[in-house]
This record gives structure tokens, sequence and C-alpha cells, in this order.
């Protein structure tokens, strides 16, 4: 009787199978409806009436806009919190941590339900003051994203790099900006890489917080809700590859270990 | 000394910002206050309505199975898809590595709405199946189980499954008794991460469900487009129990952590 030998890379071919069917098949489709009318004939329409139309040039502007400035904000706030937690010398850094990304574990939705009501109580009316309501709303939901690699990135920067710059003579500004701020690089990649592509997307804040201006992601909602299959797909193409450019800027898709941060560990 | 109490400040400050918005809200989902900032009485009318208005309970049982089904084939295919990979030859492993980033990287509104062109628009599939809704948040979670197993299958010794071959066990047994052990904690961290994936998650689902399904994430942002005030405050109740839930699997796993150091 011949003995069945399972060899271990058999393993993967269920995987690549559902990766091929339901994440690479799906892009294709995406751009297939793109190019075509809804009469199923090649075209270039849909892609041209995107670039020529104002309305949808200020779209992609508003959400670059958004985008650029939650992520910044973000990096702001997040880089201090997750230097303090990593050097600040507190003995369970690891557990005050758990703190400051816990938020990540509650339904977005609920978060930024909350949110909304202490804004209305503070300000009276959501609407007077759209985006910075958007951007606080993003900066709500996203922060723990950007703290989670930052930390990971900054804690395991070893202090006898900091501590020889110092004992070479360098000042406290200069170790910062010579010495963790390079080596820190990694971590900050990974942190905008986790904001910029939801912040121009994830329209659900904006409707929530009244804000009516469209980002990209509204869009795509607005013609899935209208059965517009193909401007739809042509968005979801603009996105895509608008994500393909930012990965290869950040090197996302290169075959090193660290490319999540370890934001998932 | 007073650098530190500078540190405790900004961290005090940015905790007041993330955790205020969901305290004040628990505080007065015990109240018959329909208004944050007005003062009314204590009730636990919202948590009555929250576990006895069928609508509402259909729909956080209906999420919480959702979660668990997704995350198990999520776990089952990511770990398998680990280690086919990891053994496998060099161009085959960075062919599955890069599609397993697609959804990593990608905006989830982009994932969902692909998955529906291709299973609604493209292949047709009744618009009242779950097939589409947990094939678009397995292909989300998948590449997370992938990404959690990938390292402890790098930390394992090679030579213990080899050992365990040479000693007359077979490939399955091997894989059983000697690799899934090992990997243990990443499939278990991998799932975790599923679940909450799955119970974060709202542009997926709402491109690829049934329309009479709603998950908590497209009930809430229903509920606050449509004002019922009963609704709104019970949904306060929700997110209060789901904080409360939080709090307590850190801590347990905080704790279980602290004791694992002690031994």
């Amino acid at each position: 009787m011949k003995k069945f030998y399972l060899k271990r890379s058999t393993l993967g071919i269920p995987y690549i199978l559902f990766l091929s069917l339901f994440v690479i098949a799906p892009l294709i489709i995406i751009c297939y409806y793109a190019f075509t009318n809804g009469a199923g004939q090649f075209t270039l329409q849909n892609l041209t009436a995107f670039f020529t139309s104002g309305d949808a040039i200020g779209t992609l502007i508003y959400s670059l806009l958004v985008a650029v400035v939650t992520t910044i904000v973000c990096l702001l706030i997040a880089y201090p919190v997750a230097f303090i937690l990593a050097k600040g010398g507190y003995k369970r850094g690891n557990v005050l941590l758990m703190l400051f990304i816990m938020p990540m574990w509650i339904n977005f939705t609920l978060r930024i339900t909350a949110l909304k009501e202490i804004l209305t109580l503070l300000e009276g009316n959501l609407a007077f003051h759209p985006f910075l309501n958007t951007i606080l709303g993003m900066t709500y939901d996203f922060l723990p994203f950007m703290i989670l690699p930052l930390y990971n990135t900054l804690v395991k920067i070893d202090s006898s790099y900091t501590e020889a710059a110092s004992d070479l003579g360098a000042k406290t500004s200069h170790v910062f900006f010579k010495v963790i701020l390079p080596l820190s690089i990694p971590g900050i990649v990974s942190g905008v890489t986790m904001v910029f592509l939801p912040a121009m997307t994830n329209y659900v804040v904006l409707d929530m917080m009244y804000n009516s201006t469209y980002i990209m992601g509204s869009l795509i909602g607005s013609y899935f809700n209208a059965y517009d299959w193909n401007n739809g797909s042509l968005i979801s193409l603009i996105l895509l590859i608008l994500m393909l450019i930012i990965s290869w800027i950040t090197g996302e898709f290169t075959d090193s270990d660290e490319t999540t941060g370890g934001a998932y560990e | 000394m007073m650098k530190k109490t500078i540190q405790n400040l900004c961290l005090g400050v940015i905790l007041l910002f993330l955790y205020a918005p969901i305290l004040v809200l628990a505080v007065y989902s015990f109240t018959d206050s329909t208004m944050i900032g007005s003062i009314r009485h204590f009730s636990l009318e919202n948590y009555k309505v929250l576990f006895t208005t069928p609508e509402l309970r259909e729909m956080i049982t209906g999420t919480l199975i959702l979660a668990l089904v997704v995350s198990a084939l999520s776990s089952v295919l990511g770990t398998l898809g680990a280690i086919g990979a990891f053994y496998s030859k060099r161009s085959r492993k960075r062919a599955i590595h890069l599609m397993n980033q697609i959804p990593v990287v990608n905006a989830d509104v982009v994932t969902g709405f692909s998955v529906c062109i291709l299973m609604i628009v493209f292949l047709q599939l009744p618009k009242d199946t779950y097939l589409p809704l947990v094939i678009g948040l397995t292909s989300l979670c998948t590449p997370f189980v992938y990404l959690s197993v990938i390292p402890k299958l790098k930390q394992m010794d090679p030579q213990t499954y080899e050992a365990a071959l040479d000693l007359g066990c077979t490939s399955q047994r091997a894989l059983r008794k000697v690799i899934i052990p090992q990997i243990l904690p990443g499939i278990v961290s991998g799932f975790m991460m599923s679940v909450t994936l799955t119970l974060d998650d709202y542009f997926i689902s709402t491109y690829t469900k049934p329309a009479v399904f709603d998950t908590i994430s497209t009930y809430v942002v229903n509920a606050t487009k449509g004002a019922q005030t009963q609704i709104k405050t019970a949904l306060w109740a929700l997110s209060t129990l789901i904080f409360i839930c939080v709090v307590l699997a850190v801590t347990y796993i905080n704790l279980s952590a602290k004791s694992e150091d002690a031994r």
C-alpha cells in the first residue's frame, strides 16, 4: 500500500484558491466594470467624466485634505504619547499602552455616536463646524492605530544609542532629531498607512458628524445606492491605484517581516 | 520630577479625549434622559429596551454569530495558508504574501464594493444569502490570521517536525501534534483579531449583507439617521455593555500575562 504523504506546502492551496477567487478576481471584475457602460460595452466615458467633472475632482481634493490633516493631527498627538509610554520610565508601560489602544476594540460607530453627543453638548449644533468635527471624529477613531505601531518601534530603540549620543556631546534636541526620529521612521510609516487611506474613505464619520461634503468613500456609497456599478467601480479603481502608490512608497509589499510594524501582533 | 508631571499630564489629557465621550454616555445610559447634559433620574429603562426589543436582540445575536463563524473560517484558512506558504518555495511564498497584503492595506470600502460587484452583480447570487457577507468578511480577516501565525512558524524549531517524522509519526499526525500546538498562540490572537474586525466592520457588511440583516455597525448608522429616541438611548446601553466587556477582557489578559511572568 502506498503511504499517503502530506506535503506541508499543499496545505496552502485552499488559501491560494480563496485569495485568487475572492481577492484577485473581484479586483479584475472592478477593472472590467470601470471601463464598460451599463450595456457591457467598452468605454472610457466613466474615466473622462470623472476627471473632467469639477465636483468629482473637488471630492478627490477634499478627501485628500481630510486625510492629510487627520494623519498629521494623529501623528502630532500619537508621537508624544508613544514616546512617553516607551521611554518615560514607566514600570508598566505596556499596561498603560493597553489603555490607549483599548478603544480600538469598541465598535467605531458606537464610539463616534458617543463623541457626537459630547460635541453636540459643547457646540450646540454640529453643522456649524463640519470640517473641525470631521477631523475630531477621524482622529478619535484612528488615534489608537497610530499610537500602536509608533510605540512598537520606539520601545525597540536601544537606549544605549541615545546615551552614546549624549555622551558624545549631542544636545537633547539633537539626540531626538538625529537619533530617535530617524530610527522611528518605520513606525511613522506604518502608522501613516493605517490612517491615511481609511481617512480618505471612511464616510460614516462624515455622515454622523453631519458633514454633507463628499469624500471618495461617499461616492462609492452613493453609486452603490443608485445601482451604478460602473462608476462605483471606477472610483474603487482610483482608490485601488492610490493604495498601490502608497504601498509602493512605503514598501508595504516588500518581503520584510516588519511590514505591519508589529501592529497586528 | 517636573518632567514626570508634564508626562502624566500629557497622557492624562489624551486619555480624557479618548474616554470622556464613552464614560459620559455610560453614565447617561443609566438615566431616563434622552439628551446628554440634562439632569434626570436613575433608570434601567435603556437596558430593558435593549434586551426586550426583538429587533435589537436579533441584531446583537446575529452580529455575534456572524463574528464567530467568520473568525472560525478565517482561522482555519489563515493557519493552513500560513503553514503552506511558510514551507513553500520562495516564489510561491512571495506570491501568497503579496496577495495576502492586499486586503490589509486596501480601503474597506473598496474590498466590500469589489466583493459585492463579483458576487451580487457579476455572479448574481440571490440577494438573501449570507454567502457574500461571510466571504467578504473572511477575506478581510484571514490575512490578519496569516500575519499572526507566520511569526510563530519562524520562531519554531524546524527540527521538531523532522524528529517526529523520523520517529515514525505520519505527516498529518506530526502536523496536529507538533506544529499546531507550537503556533497556537498565533492562531488564537488571529482569531481574536478576526472577532474584533468583524464586530467593527461597517463597509464590507453594508455592501454585501442581505437587506433583512443588520450588524451592530449598520444598525447604529441607520439608527442615527432615523432618530427614534428610544432606540437611540438603548444604543447608549449597548455601547456601555461593550465597553465593560472590553475592559473585562483586557484586565483578564493582563492578569493572565502577569501570572505567566511570575511562573
